[in-house]
């Protein structure tokens, strides 16, 4: 891991700033994105501490993937800055952001349906490591996730939840310094959460993460600090019972019909 | 170590195709030799081309381009005296060099798989009008005469003797399948089989997915330019006709019949179709074109997998209700 404290870039001067869980690892300075005349997102500054476990919240259409989209390099922000682990990846290519340590599951799945759930994990493991010890991590992880009786099956033929499973075991193989989960419980039965939690919480030891959530059980399980996002705009940022009991919040998120699912 | 492993039976089934390859020439007579030779030649291209889009999903109609270009560099270099074996390197240079700079530009400019697939086969049909208009004798590299439609005839051979050149040709054909399985098991190939199947997906592992497409269109591109000249040595001519619709369209037909993906697919639909075709004119029906388009048309709706992939799904479908 690189040292957040090098002398480098206007990065440093944010760490002055500091948060609940130490050091600047990502920030955002005036994000932006639109579409044509859609403002998905608009003037977003965030910042994630080192080791933070963040939840991101908010009704539909509030800029959450495209936030995401933007920090994994999959779409170039209109205006703003992104800054993560020392470096200015603004407009970097997915590839190079990913090299730099951020890992993602985009909202929709996105997997191998022709390859093995082994095959996802050695080829994840396999960009950093040789081989040998590629073989190693993705063993690791089947154990881990319990997909080893599975390992040799195409993800095609798989349940929409070992989908979710072998997508977030990919990130985890990357060796990421911080994982972006989008919806990673989405399609789960109540026992898959818990399991997922349990997960979360487990990489979270050696991990940043950010997670998008719809699932207020999910959330409250995980705990943490949450952001809640609305109309491409950061409302608040506190801890879950503070967030349920703003009124705004209640307003434009609650009160519009949709707590959880 | 390899993420994928081949089956046990797979070696067993190289060592009888190469029995097979060496001690048919004597079952054969010389006519047959020379015919099943080029049968070999286009199995190799057809091969070459599930390299790319079998293997990486890259689907190219300029692979008839790529062997056309390997061809007329073969045949270039020996009318200006060098050696048949130099002939041959500067065909795979050719062919790779083609592939290459078209590769770049799709991958690199991140144009669609559809303007690769296009582009392909506009720069194929180019390819037939320049050198179709290059009857003019002044139309000359080095000692070299185009010929325009014509082509280029009384090229030398890399080796005169039938039986020697079908061991050649069969030995390559050998050689490339075999390193093909094992380049698809190997990590290379599973990264070019992710790109497939979801190349976004790809890059978010920090994976440079252009350069793995390049590398392997330019490498399929070479294996086609092997095969072009290895076409213009043993007919000892090539004219534009190598450039034209139909020959693109050929070579994406054999990877269909015969299945893409597996390697052993492409080089048994070519073999199949070619020799269908050959069959066909020799009965003199007048009607060829119409029967292997017949043909085609219920492949693509019978098995739209190919051959062989149907095959192995029969055989496995018998194998479960016996137990
Ligand atoms: N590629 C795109 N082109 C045009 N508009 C888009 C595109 N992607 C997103 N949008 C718009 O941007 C806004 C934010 O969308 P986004 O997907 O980021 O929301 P979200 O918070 O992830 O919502 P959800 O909870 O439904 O996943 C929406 O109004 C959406 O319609
Ligand atoms: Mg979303």
């Amino acid at each position: 891991m690189s040292d957040a404290s090098a002398p480098s870039s206007a990065f440093q001067n944010c760490t002055a700033s500091a948060g609940p869980a130490g050091k600047t690892l990502l920030e955002t300075r005036g994000l932006s994105k639109n579409f044509g005349g859609v403002k998905a997102v608009t003037d977003v500054d965030f910042r994630l501490g080192r080791g933070e476990l963040r939840c991101l919240i908010g009704p539909n259409g509030a800029g959450k993937s495209t936030f995401f989209k933007m920090l994994s390099g999959q779409l170039p922000p209109t205006a703003g800055t992104i800054l993560f682990d020392g470096s200015d990846i603004t407009g970097e290519p997915p590839h190079r952001i990913a090299r730099l340590g951020i890992g993602i599951k985009n909202q929709v799945p996105s997997v191998w349906d022709g390859l093995s759930v082994y095959e996802h994990f050695f080829i994840a493991a396999h960009r950093r490591l040789g081989a040998r010890r590629a073989a190693a991590v993705a063993d690791e992880l089947l154990m881990k996730l319990g997909l080893a009786t599975l390992a040799r099956r195409d993800v095609g033929a798989l349940a929409h939840g070992e989908r979710q499973w072998v997508e977030i075991g990919m990130t985890m193989a990357q060796d990421a310094k911080l994982i972006l989960l989008d919806e990673p419980t989405a399609g789960m039965a109540t026992d898959e959460v818990e399991r997922t939690v349990a997960l979360l919480r487990d990489v979270n030891v050696s991990t940043s993460l950010i997670i998008v959530e719809h699932d207020m059980q999910f959330i409250s399980m995980i705990a943490g600090i949450v952001t809640v996002f609305h109309q491409g705009r950061i409302l608040i940022e506190a801890t879950m019972e503070n967030v349920l009991a703003n009124p705004v919040v209640r307003e434009v998120y609650l009160g519009a019909g949709r707590p959880g699912r | 170590m390899a993420p994928v492993r081949l089956s046990a039976l797979e070696p067993l089934l190289w060592g009888a195709c190469a029995v097979v390859l060496a001690v048919l020439p004597f079952a054969l007579s010389t006519f047959q030799v020379v015919q099943i030779t080029v049968f070999l030649i286009f199995c190799l291209l057809a091969v070459s081309l599930d390299l790319s889009w079998g293997l990486a999903g890259l689907l190219s109609f300029g692979q008839a381009a790529f062997f056309g270009l390997g061809g007329y560099a073969y045949a270039i270099l020996c009318a200006n005296d060098e050696t048949p074996g130099a002939a041959l390197a500067a065909g795979i240079v050719a062919g790779g060099v083609a592939a290459g700079l078209l590769g770049y530009i799709a991958f690199y400019g991140r144009l669609s798989a559809m303007f690769l697939a296009v582009t392909t086969l506009v720069v194929t049909l180019i390819l037939l009008q320049v050198l179709g208009s290059t009857a003019d004798p002044s139309y000359h590299i080095g000692a070299a005469v185009l010929g325009g439609y014509n082509g280029m005839t009384n090229i030398p051979s890399l080796l005169p003797e039938p039986t020697p050149f079908f061991w050649t040709v069969g030995g390559l054909l050998f050689l490339l399948i075999v390193s093909g399985r094992l380049l698809m098991a190997a990590p290379f190939g599973r990264v070019l089989a992710a790109i497939r199947e979801n190349e976004r997906r790809v890059e978010l592992l920090g994976y440079d997915a252009r350069w793995h497409k390049l590398a392997i269109f330019a490498l399929s591109g070479a294996i086609a330019g092997l095969a072009g000249a290895l076409f213009a040595s043993w007919g000892g001519f090539i004219n534009p006709e190598v450039f034209s619709l139909a020959q693109s369209a050929q070579v994406v037909i054999w990877v269909l019949v015969g299945g893409r993906g597996s390697l052993y697919g492409a080089a048994i639909g070519a073999f199949l179709v070619q020799a269908m075709t050959q069959y066909l004119g020799s009965i003199g029906t007048a009607y060829t074109t119409l029967v292997l388009g017949a043909l085609l048309v219920s492949f693509v709706l019978v098995m739209p997998n190919g051959l062989l992939p149907t095959f192995l799904r029969g055989l496995s479908s018998i194998g479960i209700r016996q137990r």
